[in-house]
């Protein structure tokens, strides 16, 4: 009897003298809905992920079946020069685009937020442009970026500007590919809309009445009460960056076959990577350095949380 | 933290993706021992990078079919990706057929992707010798045929009458034999207005035609054995001189811009346009222009040595075994029927029937079967004396003495650490001296390294 007491007083009371119970019926049933996702994770993500991880100690070519070559494909990864080069070109393309494609991203929201009854039309055009293919997005910024005839440009020389060679001049390309993704950034409008609706009204009626001028509101109130959402974005289009591939690989690498112009400063890591497994057939290589852009994500990943803890506000999280 | 995970989750599956795709297991064994002895007139046959078929592809298709029907047909109408190719071939599910350019049959034998086709020929009684020389060369590797050469592209150059006219040139003018001279042509025809360009003079058409600018001043890319040859002095100097040009018609990257607002294949094209002056190019490019635009003064000379020796540059197609193939024997009678010169002629009076539809001219095929273009030639081919009729004329004579990259089975890396190369030097990111031997240090490793 003393036993049991002591059992009973050691289980958890939720307030009211309740007592939590295990209902399996609604585990199974809470098992049941994810267990379509567990499978695809089990299956499409995790089983290839290790097969990866052990293909990059490989040398393997697709066709064949995979020898071992212990760490060589790491240790050829580090000496070889076009990888420092991807890197360097994906890092600088992510240090340019994601702080542009926030900030731009902010303003439209805060435009739209401002707009009364058309909001939900502007909603969708904002964010039509996320469903434009990659490719045809990229082929169409070719044109529209051209140095020549390209209709930025010719914009520009409305203003007397002469624009620069958006993707034939090595300086301008990375450039070029921001305002590119520029145009399929309505998913991160749309988040910040979100964010910025769900900002008690209070705040900025408290903040009027301390004298807060609209700069002031919007450093005091705003942004810590929508950190929650730029930190969000600022993970998402960071490990976006670091993948970039799609345009890029339409504008300036083009179909293997026929593609014989290309321009190393948009040789982006997973560019690289693609190259050398598919074009090259060097699979073991392509899995390793795989796993290497992982880690840099990782790594990249978790300083930005470890940093964000100063910086982001979560509503209902104690102090 | 939740945000972090999904984050990291969205890292790790996108970042391990394409290296996944690498977790298919391997494929053994070679074709399917079921079909030997087969003759390859029933079952299924299935293609891969064929594209969608134009007048002359379909009659070829016809014409299998009718020599073959009951073998049933699977067209996959896209052009070749290595991707799919590859996720075929090793998921057990390849193609009975792949069709892809000759410059990548080295490495994908060297892979062990297609098949070695010299016992296959032998029984289906194709003879190699029947086909062009240089189009064999360029799938033979280590002494063994990957592929069955089908198309035969060659280069010229294409010049526009009206700017010559204009600057007070002649079509003897515009020559590769002295390089000092064409120097002066291609500034004479090149053309600035507002900060940009109006005209190009010469087009070297770099990078894709380094191979040519190369032989002309007497050096190959590619050694016979099949070894990058890419550090020669004279291949540096062939593309110094080519950069050259395009160095005093505004550099590079306005040279690029304003090469890229051509409408290649439209009404509006460069000649219509009179946006340039010439350029090498492939033959199939007149029959472009002459549904575009019959009335520009198209004229065309030889692309020569510096010895005024007339050389070309061809490529093309061919026809391969992927490894793992099933029914091989549909597909080698595939290969002979798509290939023979009594398809070709059926090719030719379908293209005749096109022409005569459009009210326009027979401007050639040109394939890697010497017999079918000549008889084609002698049956379609109406002799004029427009610039088009001298082009067409022109481009069969290029046949005869077109040179090609010999297979290797590094070639894929040679060609793209030469391309590479070409384009770091005309961004001005090396010279060409150091992207020369980069190039050849990169293919050097590649052709030790290959199986």
């Amino acid at each position: 009897m003393a036993v049991t007491t002591a059992n009973v007083a050691t289980r958890k009371v939720l307030p009211g003298g309740a007592r939590p119970t295990r209902n399996w019926r609604e585990i199974r049933a809470a098992y049941g809905f994810i267990s379509l996702w567990i499978v695809g994770f089990l299956v499409f993500t995790l089983g290839p992920m290790i097969a990866s991880l052990v293909l990059s100690f490989t040398d393997y070519n697709a066709i064949d079946s995979p020898e071992g070559v212990g760490v060589a494909n790491y240790r050829e990864l580090v000496a070889d020069p076009k990888v420092a080069k991807a890197l360097g070109n994906t890092l600088i393309y992510a240090v340019l685009y994601v702080p542009t494609a926030m900030v731009v991203a902010l303003i439209l929201a805060m435009v739209l937020n401002r707009v009364g009854r058309a909001s939900g039309f502007f909603r969708t055009v904002f964010y039509l442009p996320v469903m434009t293919p990659t490719v045809a997005v990229g082929a169409l910024f070719l044109l529209l970026l051209n140095g020549q005839e390209g209709l930025l440009n010719r914009t520009l020389r409305l203003v007397g500007i002469t624009g620069p060679n958006w993707t034939t001049d090595t300086n301008w390309v990375k450039p070029g590919l921001v305002i590119t993704m520029l145009w399929s950034l309505g998913g991160t409008v749309v988040i910040y809309l979100a964010a910025l609706r769900q900002v008690p009204k209070d705040l900025y009626e408290a903040a009027e009445m301390d004298g807060a001028n609209a700069w002031t509101k919007f450093r005091k109130v705003t942004v810590p009460m929508i950190s929650g959402a730029l930190f969000f974005t600022l993970i998402v289009q960071t490990i976006a960056a670091l993948q970039m591939f799609d345009q890029a690989y339409t504008m300036f690498f083009g179909a293997q076959q026929n593609s014989t112009y290309s321009n190393e400063a948009a040789l982006f890591y997973v560019i690289y990577l693609f190259q050398q497994a598919f074009r090259f057939l060097h699979m073991g290589y392509a899995s390793a350095l795989a796993w290497l852009l992982f880690l840099i994500i990782l790594i990249i990943t978790a300083v930005q949380v470890r940093v964000s803890r100063r910086f982001v506000y979560y509503e209902g999280e104690k102090d | 933290m939740t945000i972090t995970r999904r984050g990291l989750l969205a890292g790790s599956v996108g970042a391990l993706a394409l290296g996944a795709t690498s977790a298919c297991g391997g494929v053994s064994g070679s074709g399917n021992d079921a079909d030997k002895g087969d003759k390859g007139d029933t079952g299924s046959l299935s293609t891969q990078g064929f594209g969608k078929p134009d007048d002359v592809g379909q009659a070829r298709i016809d014409a299998f079919k009718s020599a073959y029907p009951n073998v049933q047909l699977a067209i996959n109408e896209g052009d070749f990706d290595p991707q799919q190719f590859l996720s075929a071939v090793a998921s057990g599910n390849a193609p009975s057929l792949v069709y892809l350019n000759r410059d990548l049959v080295g490495s994908y034998a060297a892979q062990g992707a297609i098949q070695p086709l010299d016992d296959h020929l032998a029984t289906a009684g194709i003879k190699t010798g029947d086909y062009r020389e240089a189009a064999i060369k360029e799938v033979t590797i280590d002494g063994k045929v990957y592929g069955v050469p089908e198309f035969y592209n060659t280069r010229n150059i294409l010049v526009n009458g009206a700017a010559l006219q204009e600057v007070g040139l002649t079509l003897a003018d515009v020559s590769t034999t002295d390089w000092n001279k064409l120097h002066t042509v291609a500034t004479k025809l090149y053309k600035a207005s507002g900060g940009g360009i109006a005209r190009i003079g010469f087009d070297p058409k770099l990078p894709e035609f380094l191979p040519l600018w190369a032989k002309a001043n007497g050096a190959d890319l590619v050694n016979p054995d099949g070894a990058p040859n890419l550090d020669d002095p004279k291949i540096i100097e062939a593309l110094t001189y080519a950069l050259s040009l395009i160095n005093e018609q505004g550099g590079w990257s306005k040279f690029k811009a304003f090469r890229d607002t051509w409408d290649l294949f439209g009404a509006g094209n460069q000649f219509v346009k009179n946006q340039a002056g010439a350029f090498p190019w492939e033959g199939w490019y007149v029959n472009v222009l002459v549904q575009s635009s019959p009335k520009v003064d198209l004229q065309s000379v030889p692309f020569t040595d510096k010895q005024g020796t007339p050389i070309s540059f061809e490529n093309g197609s061919a026809w391969c075994l992927p490894k793992g193939a099933k029914n091989p024997a549909a597909a080698i009678n595939w290969m002979k029927v798509m290939t023979s010169t009594d398809t070709w002629l059926k090719a030719g009076a379908a293209r005749q029937a096109t022409v005569e539809k459009n009210n326009s001219i027979f401007t050639g095929l040109f394939t890697a079967n010497p017999s079918a273009d000549e008889q084609i030639k002698a049956k379609h081919v109406k002799p004029g004396q427009t610039g088009f009729h001298k082009a067409i004329e022109n481009y069969y004579a290029s046949t005869g003495y077109a040179f090609a990259i010999p297979g290797s089975k590094a070639g894929s890396e040679i060609k793209a650490a030469w391309q590479d190369a070409v384009n770091r030097a005309l961004s001005g990111q090396q010279k060409p001296d150091a992207a020369m031997k980069q190039a050849q240090a990169d293919a050097s490793k590649a052709f030790s390294a290959a199986k």
